[in-house]
């Protein structure tokens, strides 16, 4: 037998797969389902700060904008009303719901922009019961007058800041474009958190060329895409104390262990359930399993890491760039 | 312990009403519709009734259809009443007859409003009232706030005793709209006050089949007449019962009422006999007279109708020499208005009972159409009683320089409490001083040991509107039923209102002045008018600032500053020490936002603090140094109507225009709007010559016509200003010499951007920048009024080079509706504009009451306007219900004339030039060139004619022009349409009339604030369906197609701008019964109306907005008459539902609610592309 147990975020994971954060991990319905198809843990769709915000100073805004205008029509909207999904209430509900009905740890996710922001929407989401949670904070500095450590600051002031408050593991999913992402690595798990998701993977930006506007385009992945993940799995492969969680470019189980091997902890699926349906989960993991077994590995404990920058003979490989790398090789 | 609370009177009476009925069928009216909103509201939050229930409150498709449903309820056995004021109560009297008829107990609550004649008003008289005087129902005014309250009780507690139906009324606005701080009735009041006994006898005379009865029978001559006396004693007995409640009442409450009640000197001469809000003023005259040696009084009438002869003679004074009876009605022709009649009767039929000498007795009319009554108009009317022959059937309040029934009276005499603060602000509807004020008084009235009161007053636009708040309090309960004449503190929220009006005046001496301006501290001063100053410095007045609007930036407001002048106002006025100010303003933005969401709380915190570092004191100079003078109202070559009339109700100084310069049968001149340069737009859009592409897209959705274009040669360019733009005419209508040029009237514009939204072309540097793009209005100004100016001196195209069914060539025809007030981005007055442009020369308009007979006819200025040749729609309204039946009288009367001269002209042919006759005769008149050369063939005919001797001829003279085709509009909204109106229209659809119908569908009532329609779409929260409407809205297109000769059109302008100019045209052409049905976003969605096109696409996507046009012409010439202007639906309803906050709001109030609905919306969606291509299906088979 085959153990895959996985220790993640504190806790005991059956396996090392999570799907993360995207629309099928929205309801109960579909995250039943990838338990039933053998997820290892979930991760729920983003809760957007930013919008919630945003749909707040909506309705504030269309419900009395037009207002005491005109006599006969002192309001057009009744707004004496009881609201009682304003604070994305419906989310933690939710939250509650698949709490109670699967036994696989859920990971809330939240995508915040103020430093008040993440640490109420963080606390109701432990409140709620998620098991850990996770970060999303891709900020892009546009501002021709913030340079990079200001910037790392602002990441590291909220960590910090939502670790003071909240007691749930926090799992960070970093984006790919820090100058020393090991370094930075080093920082964020010092600034307290438990996990590092390798990485976050932005929405694609494209233009329309009939209508002449920018467009904004679910970045679909392909296992073409692993490259930076392995890379940095491998290097920063037990330097820290910290779980990590590869999450680029991982769509089968050949991959998979590809990604255990350079030293992630577990890895998180999106793109290809996205393409495939819940049911995937199946052939990823048979296909792990059969390779597992014909090479008779008896855990995934076992070959973790066993590819990584620290326990590889080629490390050139993870260090280099491609093209210097050939040149040496050529030269040996 | 007394439980006090500030409300307004529509609130206090819903509280009681609510609270002791079962049923409540009601219809949306103003100024009662907050009535009927509430009760909804209560019963929508599961609060039950003294008898444990929660009550059914049902809005219906009229007043008619509400009052029927009442009697039904009734009749079965359920406590039931009504809201409803003015025409509504007028379509009660048939039900009210049989209510009272058949000793029904229930109680109608109205807030009264004057009656549609001359014109319509919304305001408050007692005209509706005394116009169901026959009815049998007892009438029972309130005069204030806590009578409304306590009376709503009273009323209910005598009719369940006497079995007579009670009217209870108070004073539209002034006592429905005044928020005031009254003591609340407690349950167990209300409870003591409902005898459960008496409740029980109803229900026993309930229809029910267990103890079967019959009413409603019919009579015969041998039984009526004794039947219908039968009922005598009822009414006989009913002063005495409703005396006893109210002695009860007094024991409960401590507040004692009587059948009259008498206030003033024991010894009194002079007494005013009155009843309505107008007491209360008359009230504090009195003691105020009194106090300087008068010896006045004041009979207030609780019961006006049976009227209780004895109790009111046992209220006067036997000192009494002369009575003034004011009556706030107007019957023309009659002896008197009623109370004056009933006062007569009393006192001559009872005068062996008197024990003193007959007085004087006079009768007169005040306070129509809440025209204020003063202490100035009391203190008249009481010196008027001392003459020798005081003038009876007077008037007060007007200059009546025709049938001189006015009284003059002392306009500076005001009744000057110490005691009492009074405060006025000047805002902007969109700016939130109103809302901002009704919290303030709120505040003060529950917060501190103050009464308090607030009353608002709306000027006439739906866009731009200014507001002004009266706000008043002090230790005593305030009687001061009319505006404040003089404040101790004045706030002007717009800087720009003291560019037009002197707002100062108002300012008593030493009293605070506050100012939201854009300028600094050293700049403000220098910015304001000569007047301002001079009242600055002559009064000693304490000036303050702020600039609010970059204050509200800095808060994250936005453009609202109503948070910030509030905190500006609790800061400077003293009212309350500062710290406890801003707590109690904090703890109110904590109640009133904390169910919006955090963020919305911590914005309005961050507003209060930024406001207390940016609210300064301005060092007034001891000099005045403006040469600034006030701005003239109204701008153009104007007539002396204009200058006399319409510029001074422009400048809010209406009140003072004498009887003989208003027209006297409502006929007002068009196109008035164009005089009356607004400049409410932040911000307009400029054209770019370069970028554009002449698509015309923009002048096509322009609400207020502001963006226009024409086509020119070259020697028009002489004399153009320096920068205005043009550009070759492209197509192959214009010549090489050709320019074209898109305008905007700068000073008319709302800056709604629909246009800019809407625009196709892009710079190709800049995307961000299109053909048209939004500009600071005030820099460009000047030069946009140089532009303006110039543009308009240009000629339009001629209209028969055009061809009128191409949306690019269709905008160069001149609008005749423009500058209307509607709001900004309308999605209504498009369509409007766009049949003007079309047919305006030769259009008669039947408008149906709502938002298009506002923005439509609204005084003071009119968009509707005429050509060059003076030719132009001919516009009026006649009711909410009749619209269709009113403009099928027009097509019946224009048929007469034309009839009448084909017949004269046949007759006199043989005098005449057969082939112009024939031609005449036999013009088919379906297109532009025919009509135009129709026109030129009946001037011909009418110089013929003016030769000629035959008295056929002279008569033909009087109707020749009806030769000319005449296109009959009926434009009204969903509810004229889908409901109250229905039946109507759809008798003229069947009457084959040629009438074209336009229906401006919003899918609510938008004039009267969102109530639902049979066209609100499933899932949009309207009021009475606040939770999201469950139903499907009514296929009226459908309805009417099954017709097969009706032409029916859905359109959509944003979707599809060529199919709804087809629909247009061919709506007009066709001869018969057209009906256009158009989709119009409405402020009453929740967004901005910028997307509005937009939005209008997506809902033609989604499917839930099918656009189509059924043209039976084509089924006559053999073709299939479906034609169906969009594609199966493309995507998901959600897309279009929640950009909008109608549909969005349903998500956060009840998810599981907004997923039925969405299932549903998707459902119909579907079913309707079913529906319509199975029917374009069946009429292919047909043709088959």
């Amino acid at each position: 037998m085959i153990d895959l147990t996985t220790q993640y975020l504190g806790h005991t994971l059956k396996n090392p797969l999570i799907a993360s954060a995207s629309p099928l991990t929205k309801e109960l319905g579909s995250i039943k389902k990838l338990e039933d198809y053998g997820i290892g843990a979930v991760v729920m769709h983003s809760l957007f700060e930013e919008q919630i915000n945003h749909e707040q100073h909506q309705l504030d805004h269309f419900l009395h904008n037009s207002n005491h205008s005109y006599a006969e029509a002192l309001d057009y909207l009744p707004s004496d009303i009881d609201f009682t999904n304003i604070e994305a209430d419906d989310y933690l509900e939710e939250i509650r719901r698949i709490k109670e009905s699967v036994d696989i740890p859920i990971i809330a996710s939240l995508n915040g922009v103020s430093s008040g922001g993440w640490i109420k929407y963080g606390r109701k989401l432990q409140e709620a019961g998620a098991d850990a949670l996770e970060l999303n904070i891709t900020y892009i500095p546009t501002s021709l007058s913030l340079d990079s450590s200001q910037v790392e600051e602002l990441y590291l002031k909220t960590l910090r800041d939502l670790k003071e408050h909240i007691s749930i593991p926090l799992n960070l999913k970093m984006n790919p474009y820090f100058s020393a992402p090991a370094h930075m690595a080093k920082k964020f798990v010092e600034a307290g958190v438990s996990g590092l998701t390798l990485f976050d993977n932005p929405v694609e930006v494209d233009i329309d060329l009939e209508k002449l506007i920018p467009l904004h385009k679910a970045n679909i992945t392909s296992s073409k895409d692993k490259s930076e993940t392995l890379r940095w799995c491998a290097i920063l492969y037990n330097k820290l104390e910290v779980d990590i969680c590869a999450n680029t470019g991982i769509h089968s189980g050949l991959d998979l262990l590809k990604a255990l091997m350079s030293g992630a902890d577990v890895c998180s699926f999106t793109s290809v359930l996205l393409q495939k349906g819940e049911q995937e989960i199946e052939h990823i993991l048979k296909q792990m399993l059969t390779w597992m077994e014909e090479k008779e590995y008896s855990s995934t404990d076992q070959m973790r890491g066993s590819i990584s920058l620290a326990h590889t003979s080629n490390p050139d490989v993870y260090e280099r760039n491609s093209y210097i790398g050939a040149l040496q090789s050529f030269q040996r | 312990m007394k439980n006090y609370q500030t409300l307004d009177g529509n609130e206090a009476v819903a509280r009681v009403a609510h609270k002791i009925n079962e049923v409540i069928a009601i219809y949306p009216i103003t100024p009662s519709s907050a009535m009927g909103e509430l009760s909804d509201m209560y019963s929508a939050k599961k609060q039950k009734n003294i008898f444990g229930t929660i009550p059914d409150v049902y809005e219906m498709q009229s007043e008619g259809g509400a009052s029927g449903a009442v009697h039904g309820a009734l009749q079965a056995g359920a406590l039931t009443t009504t809201f409803t004021a003015s025409q509504g109560l007028l379509l009660m009297i048939p039900n009210m007859y049989k209510i009272a008829g058949e000793l029904t107990p229930t109680v109608f609550h109205v807030a009264s409003r004057s009656l549609a004649a001359q014109g319509l008003s919304i305001f408050g008289d007692h005209q509706d009232v005394m116009g169901v005087r026959q009815t049998g129902f007892a009438l029972m005014p309130s005069n204030s706030v806590q009578e409304a309250h306590d009376f709503a009780l009273i009323a209910q507690a005598a009719s369940l005793q006497s079995r007579i139906p009670f009217l209870h009324f108070f004073d539209g606005f002034r006592t429905s709209h005044e928020v005031s701080k009254i003591e609340l009735l407690d349950d167990e009041v209300l409870k003591s006050m409902i005898d459960p006994q008496l409740v029980a006898f109803h229900k026993q005379r309930a229809l029910t089949p267990d103890k079967p009865v019959l009413r409603g029978t019919s009579q015969n001559p041998d039984v009526y007449f004794q039947a219908r006396e039968s009922v005598n004693r009822y009414y006989q007995e009913l002063p005495a019962i409703l005396q006893e409640k109210m002695d009860k009442f007094a024991s409960l409450t401590g507040r004692q009422y009587s059948l009259f009640d008498y206030v003033g000197a024991k010894d009194a001469n002079s007494i005013i006999v009155l009843m309505g809000s107008g007491a209360e003023a008359v009230e504090e005259s009195v003691h105020y007279l009194n106090a300087q040696g008068k010896k006045v009084g004041l009979i207030k009438v609780r019961l006006a109708l049976p009227f209780a002869h004895d109790a009111f003679l046992a209220a006067l004074p036997k000192t009494t020499k002369a009575i003034a009876v004011l009556d706030r009605t107007k019957e023309p022709g009659s002896s008197g208005e009623p109370l004056y009649h009933d006062l007569i009767t009393s006192l001559f039929e009872n005068k062996e009972k008197l024990d003193f000498a007959m007085p004087k007795i006079i009768g007169g009319r005040y306070g129509l159409s809440s025209k204020e009554f003063t202490p100035a108009m009391i203190h008249a009317i009481f010196d008027e009683l001392d003459k020798e022959s005081p003038k009876n059937h007077f008037t007060i309040g007007i200059n009546d320089d025709l049938t001189y029934s006015s009284l003059e009276y002392d306009q500076e005499f005001i009744l000057d409490n110490k005691e009492q603060f009074e405060a006025v602000f000047y805002g902007l509807g969109s700016d939130g001083t109103v809302g901002a004020n009704k919290n303030s008084i709120k505040i003060i009235g529950t917060q501190t040991d103050n009464y308090a009161q607030g009353y608002f007053v709306y000027d006439s636009k739906k866009s731009g509107s200014m507001t002004i708040s009266h706000l008043r309090f002090g230790p005593k309960p305030i009687q001061s039923s009319y505006l404040i004449q003089k404040a101790n503190f004045v706030a002007v929220h717009q800087a720009v209102f003291l560019e037009k009006l002197d707002i100062l005046e108002i300012a008593k001496e030493g009293a605070v002045f506050l100012l939201n301006t854009p300028y600094t501290k050293e700049e403000v001063w220098e910015r304001l008018p000569r007047v301002s100053q001079e009242h600055i410095i002559n009064k000693k007045l304490k000036f303050y600032a702020i600039d609010a609007y970059s204050v509200a930036k800095k808060s994250k407001m936005g453009s609202r500053i109503n948070t910030i002048m509030q905190t500006c106002f609790f800061a400077i006025s003293g009212i309350l020490p500062q710290d406890e100010a801003i707590k109690k303003i904090k703890d109110s933005i904590q109640k009133t936002y904390g169910a919006k969401g955090d963020q919305i709380v911590a914005m309005n915190f961050a507003a209060v603090d930024n406001t207390l570092e940016n609210l300064y004191e301005v060092e007034v100079p001891r000099t005045i140094s403006s040469t600034q003078e006030l701005r003239t109202a109204l701008k153009g070559d104007l007539d002396s109507f204009a200058k006399e009339v319409i510029a001074r109700i422009t400048e809010y100084k209406g009140d003072s225009i004498p009887v003989s310069a208003l027209p006297n049968d409502g006929t007002w001149p068009t196109g008035t709007s164009q005089y009356e340069k607004r400049n409410i737009a932040h911000e307009v859009p400029v054209w770019d010559s370069e970028v554009c592409i002449a698509c015309n897209k923009c002048v096509s959705v322009c609400p207020h016509s502001v963006i226009r274009s024409k086509v020119f040669d070259s020697s028009f360019l002489e004399g153009a200003p320096e920068n205005f733009q043009y550009r070759k005419a492209k197509g192959s209508l214009f010549g090489e010499d050709e320019f074209f040029n898109i305008s905007v009237a700068v000073e008319d514009c709302t800056g709604c951007a629909l246009c800019v939204e809407v625009c196709p072309a892009k710079n190709k540097s800049q995307t961000n920048l299109k053909a048209i793009n939004m500009q600071p209005q005030l820099p460009l100004r000047e030069e946009g009024i140089e532009l303006w100016n110039f543009f308009t001196s240009l000629p339009y195209v001629d209209r028969e080079r055009l061809d009128h069914t191409k949306v690019q060539e269709a905008q160069f025809l001149e609008p005749l509706f423009e500058f209307s007030g509607a709001c900004p981005g309308c999605g209504e007055t498009p369509y409007i504009k766009l049949a003007s442009q079309l047919f305006g020369d030769r259009m008669l308009v039947a408008n149906a009451t709502g938002c298009s007979s506002i923005y439509g006819g609204n005084l003071p200025t009119t968009p509707w306007k005429k050509n060059a040749q003076g030719r132009g729609p001919a516009w009026s309204n006649s009711l909410f219900e009749d619209n269709a039946e009113f403009g099928l009288g027009f097509r019946l009367a224009v048929d007469n004339h034309t009839n009448k001269a084909r017949d004269l002209l046949e007759r006199l042919s043989p005098h005449l030039d057969s082939t112009l006759v024939g031609k005449i005769l036999s013009a088919k008149q379906t297109e532009e060139k025919e009509i135009s050369a129709q026109r030129a063939r009946v001037e011909k005919l009418q110089t013929l004619l003016q030769d000629m001797k035959q008295r056929e001829a002279q008569e033909l003279l009087g109707c020749v022009e009806y030769l000319v085709k005449k296109s009959i509009w009926i434009i009204g909204g969903d509810g004229w349409a889908y409901d109250i109106g229905y039946g109507g229209l759809d008798h003229v659809l069947a009457s084959g009339k040629n009438v074209n119908i336009l229906v401006l569908d919003t899918q609510v009532y938008s004039n009267t604030g969102g109530q639902q329609s049979k066209a609100t779409m499933t899932g949009a929260v309207a009021k009475f369906a606040a939770g999201g409407k469950a139903a499907m809205p009514k296929d009226l297109a459908s309805m009417a197609i099954n017709y097969e000769h009706v032409y029916v059109a859905k359109v959509s302008l944003g979707a599809n701008d060529k199919a709804t100019l087809k629909a247009f045209v061919e709506a007009e052409a066709y001869d018969g019964p057209s009906l256009i049905i158009a989709y119009s976003h409405c402020v009453a969605h929740g967004y901005d109306l910028r997307y509005g096109m937009e939005q209008q696409q997506k809902a033609v996507k989604s499917g839930l907005w099918p656009i189509f046009r059924f043209n039976p012409t084509l089924a006559s010439d053999g073709k299939n008459p479906m034609i169906l202007d969009y594609k199966e639906p493309s995507i998901d309803v959600k897309e279009f539902m929640y950009g909008e906050t109608r549909f969005n709001m349903v998500e956060k109030m009840d998810k599981e609610a907004a997923k039925e609905y969405l299932t549903t919306a998707r459902y119909t969606a579907k079913n309707l592309y079913k529906r319509y291509t199975t029917l374009q299906n069946q009429f292919n088979e047909a043709g088959e």
